[in-house]
């Protein structure tokens, strides 16, 4: 079997990706896509755990996870095209003002 | 009587720029004048006492109670005490009501008044205290009145120099005296005056180090407030001030308050007769020392401030030699005469519109008939001219400067050489003003008028008190009965506790009466020759001996030489501390921390930036941290 921590190891980096690209990216789609990054990430932790300790709970959070990321994702694209909309650029520093 | 005054200082500085002038110098000189009211009977209340009973204490209000150490508001009233308020609210009176003449065309008349009546609060605290610290509030609060009504005319440059000099000056004085204060109370554990005298035997060795130490510092304090050398520069420039307030500050009351002071503590005084020969011979020295530099001003008021200075130099002499009787003797005759000169000499002032200088005056005799007579009535008073006050109480102090155990003959010599001195100049002044052809301005000559009623009578009375106050004390040798020395022994050492008086003849007494007459009538008559007969002899003598004339009329170069060594090097001190101290290190302080919390504003400030990375981050720290946390001590478990 595979041990593991490769697949901890393997979500830490997927982690570490997306945080950082959040971190450094200015275009709001991608900071939106390295937070499913992340989200996938700890996904995957689950799984492996699930997997590990043979419990179903893991798999199941899993699924609720996704859920919630799908719809979040769904929201963060609506504000997204809102934005998009009231100014021609997605530029993350821009949306520093908590008016309009 | 002494609140009196204070309630009517009050009134007028809080009201009086709203009241008419008629009243505001009858509350004023309403208070004054019941104040010398209740000062005569107490007075005669007292004198109804038996001879050594006449002690009578009032306490007002416990002020300090600390363990054994207690310091109350009270008032001692006893022979010295009734002298020296009688003389305060009676002259102060007097002036009172010429100043209501001299000050009428002011425009802040109640402030006038109502420092007037505080200086009377403030000089009869100092005179009816009963314990140190209460005589020493007296003390200050009579220099701050000097202050406020020396630099009146505030205005003038060199009135509020004046001022402020005077202040300072009495100031150094006051330190020599608050420590010799202390000393008084390390020494006996209390600062009530009966306490004091009465264990001062016990206490205090005979010609100790702490009873000398404690008698200079206390002549120090009499030293600034009455202007004896090296502190005598104030009292010249005091003249700045209105007329009158020279006459009561300057001339009667506040300068004397050091003469007070020696003499209500010649308990002490006599228990180190190293201080008393100090204060004897500072005295003399102050005395012909004014006397010289009053030889050739040209400033009538400039004349009788040394004059002033010199007598009180006398006074110092007459405690210094253990005749403290004669010395305050010697007070009350000359807060009559010279508060009648000042008087006078604010009288020819008006009537001249306010010209000092005898030089551009002569030959008001007949103009100012009654200033002439009470001028000339006055001076002679001054000079010791025998039958008039002066003479008796200036020889004897004289005589006691020659024959008391303290004293020697080198004090007497140069009494009377002072004497001699003050013939001159007093002779000097009034020839120049009243006599020879007039020097006057010719379109001041139109306005010569003699003083108006409420001026001239209390120079007439003045004038009479100036006169008849002589014979409160004559001489046994005269065949006369001295009053005021039996009158005032029982507030001074008996003759038990002062060393063997000398009994010396009393033919001897009288010579030196005649000595001192004789020298007196040489002084007048060698006056007489100069501004009478041959008026050119002052000019030629003075270009002859022009480095002596010179020196003597810049007051011996004193207050250069004060500027020089210690009034620049104080400056620069100051300065040099501001740029350095004040700027660099206080400012630099205040301004630091101003500083600091500016920049630690800038750095919480980067808290909020409003990008989104930066509190993404900031989360992902404090997240990684506190799973950190978490492992860690999972870890250990």
């Amino acid at each position: 079997m595979i041990p593991l921590y490769y697949y901890l190891i393997i979500s830490c980096i997927l982690f570490a990706v997306g945080a950082i690209g959040v971190m450094i990216r200015k275009n709001v789609i991608i900071i939106l896509i390295s937070i499913e990054l992340m989200m996938n990430a700890a996904n995957l932790a689950l799984v492996a755990f699930s997997r590990h300790f043979d419990m179903m709970d893991g798999q199941i959070i899993a699924f609720l996870a996704m859920t919630v990321a799908a719809a979040e994702t769904a929201v963060g694209l609506a504000i997204i095209v809102c934005i998009f909309r009231d100014r021609e650029k997605l530029h993350i520093d821009d949306i520093n003002i908590l008016k309009w | 009587m002494i609140l009196l005054p204070l309630v009517g200082s009050i009134i007028n500085l809080i009201f009086g720029s709203k009241f008419p002038k008629g009243l505001i110098h009858t509350i004023s000189c309403g208070a004054a004048g019941l104040s010398f009211i209740h000062a005569i009977f107490a007075f005669f209340k007292l004198t109804s006492f038996p001879d050594h009973e006449r002690v009578i204490t009032v306490n007002l209000y416990s002020w300090i109670l600390s363990g054994d150490f207690s310091v109350n508001i009270s008032f001692l009233y006893d022979p010295l005490s009734a002298v020296m308020s009688l003389v305060v609210t009676g002259v102060g009176f007097l002036i009172y009501i010429y100043s209501i003449g001299y000050m009428h065309h002011d425009p802040y008349y109640h402030r006038y008044f109502s420092f007037l009546n505080l200086f009377s609060f403030s000089m009869l605290t100092l005179v009816l205290a009963d314990n140190f610290l209460l005589l020493y509030v007296g003390w200050e609060l009579v220099g701050l009145c000097s202050y406020f009504l020396i630099g009146y005319w505030f205005h003038k440059e060199s009135a509020a120099q004046a001022g402020k000099k005077a202040f300072i000056t009495n100031r150094i004085g006051d330190f020599g005296f608050a420590l010799g204060i202390v000393f008084i109370f390390l020494n006996f554990g209390t600062l009530n005056y009966l306490d004091v005298f009465k264990n001062a035997p016990d206490i205090l060795v005979l010609g100790g180090s702490t009873a000398i130490w404690i008698t200079l510092l206390l002549f120090v304090g009499a030293t600034g407030k009455s202007a004896q050398i090296p502190l005598h520069v104030w009292l010249p420039d005091a003249m700045e001030g209105p007329t009158p307030v020279s006459a009561l500050i300057h001339a009667a009351t506040m300068v004397t308050a050091g003469v007070y002071m020696v003499a209500r503590c010649s308990h002490l005084f006599i228990l180190a007769p190293q201080s008393m020969l100090v204060v004897a011979g500072i005295g003399v020295a102050t005395a012909i020392f004014a006397a010289s530099i009053g030889l050739v001003q040209n400033d009538i008021k400039r004349v009788l401030a040394y004059s002033t200075v010199s007598q009180l130099g006398y006074m110092f002499l007459g405690v210094g030699v253990g005749a403290f009787a004669a010395g305050i003797f010697h007070l009350v005759t000359h807060s009559f005469f010279k508060a009648l000169l000042f008087l006078c000499a604010g009288s020819v002032m008006h009537s001249l519109s306010d010209e000092l200088d005898m030089q551009k005056m002569g030959g008001l005799r007949k103009k100012l008939p009654i200033t002439f007579i009470t001028f000339t009535v006055g001076g002679a008073a001054l000079c010791g001219i025998p039958l008039f006050s002066g003479f008796f109480s200036k020889d004897e102090i004289l005589w006691k400067a020659f024959s008391s155990p303290y004293g020697n003959s080198w004090l007497w010599a140069i009494g009377v050489i002072a004497a001699g001195l003050t013939a001159f100049y007093t002779s000097r002044l009034i020839f120049n003003i009243f006599f020879g052809e007039s020097r006057v301005d010719p379109k001041v000559e139109k306005h010569i008028h003699e003083s108006p009623r409420v001026m001239t009578i209390p120079l007439i009375l003045l004038a009479i008190l100036a006169f008849i106050g002589g014979y409160i004390g004559i001489p046994h040798a005269l065949g006369g009965h001295n009053f005021i020395e039996e009158f005032l022994s029982p507030s001074f050492p008996g003759e038990e506790e002062m060393e063997a008086v000398a009994h010396h003849s009393s033919s001897l007494e009288i010579g030196f009466m005649f000595i001192s007459i004789i020298i007196i009538a040489i002084g007048i008559a060698l006056a007489y020759i100069f501004y009478i007969k041959r008026r050119d002899i002052p000019k030629k003598l003075a270009n002859q001996m022009k480095p002596v004339y010179l020196t003597l009329k810049n007051k011996y170069y004193i207050d250069e030489l004060y500027d020089y060594c210690i009034i620049k090097p104080v400056q620069n001190l100051a300065q040099s501390l501001y740029a350095t101290f004040d700027m660099k290190v206080i400012d630099g302080v205040v301004n630091g921390v101003a500083n600091f919390f500016y920049d630690l504003g800038g750095i919480t400030r980067k808290l909020q930036t409003g990008r989104c990375s930066t509190y993404f981050f900031a989360m992902l720290v404090g997240a990684v941290f506190i799973l950190g946390m978490l492992s860690y001590y999972l870890y250990l478990k």
